[in-house]
């Protein structure tokens, strides 16, 4: 794919209660096009997942170009769920890829917070489905525990053994400049946290959150001319699975997971033992767990080993680290926004820019955005040297 | 031809009940309730493995005590919630613990 990545922007994360949603977008947005040195694109793809219900606000695309001074380009939502950025990246990569625009902007955005409580849980539940899930009652987090319950009890793992997840993130969040929630998790903390759907607590599930990142692609052949350090874009990968998790043949593989990583992985000509670090959807630890065994790091009920030792091994200094920046645990996890942050977080990883974030070595990145538990599975490798 | 030719006995009676009863694949307990929900909470919702094979999302009703993964459950109507400023009830499908 001879797409790379020129620019990046993002704002802090958090709850934006005074600002709208187009200028959050048009903040990252301004930010990325300062990076790469550009003051026009050719296209403009949004990333967004609850703005008809959190926000009353649809056409995005319009909203957010016409902020940036743009209109007049091609501009449009892209919608999978919290995979709403990747969905994004990967429509703008395959704009560029194509050779329809020569540049394009791609900015995830979401705001969340000015709804709280019932009202909020219920807007995020749009995501699950419908006629099956959420009229009884479901929402996210109770499909996850339910997950992760049946984790527990198929391969006898206790509750402690996925703290090092939560704590692996905190630890990267405290030091990122734009996360939501810049505390160290104590040892011990996770498994007193209050229940939010048993087993899965308030220090396991990603707090909802509010903000915008932004990218700005270009072909290959131009982005050498742009910018000292473009990133490439050397796979990119989107599956479906079933909505209902109730559909699976059995709900702890995640079919998706493994189908994306092997296509971006088979189009970047690489191996998993080729990547350096790993940005992924860890909105709750049993889902990075079940990742981790999809994507083939480990074998099914011996993905939570990973999180051993608070998490070492996966640390910014570990063998391969993961949620660099704090992830959706500690960063946040704005949805529509979340898979952009995690490319743009890579992308700084790759430029040697993340500062106290710094992982060491990195070459290769491997960024993967889920909606809900596995439904939409959208995977980005990312390569320091075009190749 | 005699009267009881016009029925045919041979076929047995359909049994629906495959579809009625299952056994718990999973179970949490629901804190953070959606709008419409929020009158229930907390309650349990599960994944239930059916007789037939296939697998149905519901919350759970009338359980005493705990309930463990694998414990057989069956089908009941029960009210879901009430939709839009007019109420109207939705009802649905819950399980609960099968009555020996």
């Amino acid at each position: 794919m001879d797409v790379a990545i020129v620019g990046c922007g993002m704002t802090a994360v958090g709850e934006h209660w005074s600002r709208g949603i187009g200028d959050l977008a048009e903040e990252a947005g301004r930010s990325a096009l300062e990076d790469a040195g550009l003051r026009q694109v050719d296209a403009l793809f949004v990333g967004n997942a609850y703005g008809a219900t959190f926000n009353q606000q649809t056409q995005l695309g319009s909203l957010v170009a016409h902020h940036l001074g743009l209109a007049g380009i091609e501009a449009y939502t892209c919608e999978a769920g919290d995979a709403s950025g990747g969905a994004a990246l990967r429509t703008g990569c395959l704009a560029v890829a194509s050779g329809a625009v020569n540049t394009a902007l791609v900015i995830g955005v979401e705001k969340t917070t000015d709804t709280v409580g019932p009202a909020r849980v219920r807007s995020r539940g749009v995501s699950l489905d419908a006629d099956f899930e959420s009229v009884n009652g479901a929402t996210l987090t109770a499909m996850a525990g339910m997950l992760m319950r049946r984790y527990m009890y198929d391969y006898d793992v206790t509750l402690d053994q996925f703290e090092g997840f939560s704590v692996n993130a905190h630890r990267n969040g405290a030091v990122n400049p734009r996360a939501m929630y810049r505390n160290q998790l104590r040892a011990g903390a996770f498994v007193r946290a209050p229940m939010i759907a048993e087993p899965v607590s308030l220090f396991d599930s990603a707090p909802d959150a509010d903000g915008a990142a932004a990218l700005v692609l270009a072909v290959a052949d131009l982005a050498a001319d742009l910018v000292p350090q473009p990133v490439a874009v050397c796979g990119s990968a989107v599956v479906t699975d079933s909505l209902a998790l109730q559909d699976r043949q059995n709900p702890l593989q995640l079919g998706a997971v493994k189908l994306s990583t092997e296509r971006a992985l088979h189009q970047a000509g690489l191996t998993l033992s080729d990547i350096d670090l790993l940005e992924l959807h860890d909105a709750y630890t049993i889902l990075t767990t079940l990742t981790l065994e999809s994507m083939g790091l480990g074998q099914p009920g011996g993905g939570w080993k990973w999180a051993a030792d608070a998490g070492a091994r996966i640390a910014l200094d570990g063998d391969l680290p993961i949620s660099t920046f704090g992830g959706l645990k500690s960063r946040g996890n704005p949805s529509g926004a979340t898979g952009v942050y995690q490319a743009a977080e890579a992308a700084l990883q790759l430029r040697g820019q993340a500062g106290q974030n710094q992982a060491q070595g990195v070459k290769r990145a491997l960024t993967q955005s889920i909606g809900g538990l596995g439904a939409t599975v959208v995977t980005h490798i990312l390569s320091a040297i075009p190749e | 031809m005699t009267d009881a030719s016009l029925v045919d006995r041979s076929a047995p009676r359909q049994d629906a009940r495959g579809a009625m009863f299952g056994t718990l694949y999973s179970a949490t307990l629901v804190q953070e309730a959606p709008e419409g929900f929020v009158a229930q909470a907390p309650y349990r919702l599960a994944l239930v493995r059916l007789e037939e094979g296939s697998m149905i999302t519901a919350q759970l009703t009338d359980v005493d005590g705990e309930i463990e993964i694998g414990d057989k459950v069956e089908m009941v109507t029960r009210k879901l919630t009430t939709d839009g400023e007019r109420g109207m009830i939705v009802y649905g499908y819950k399980f609960r613990p099968v009555i020996k």
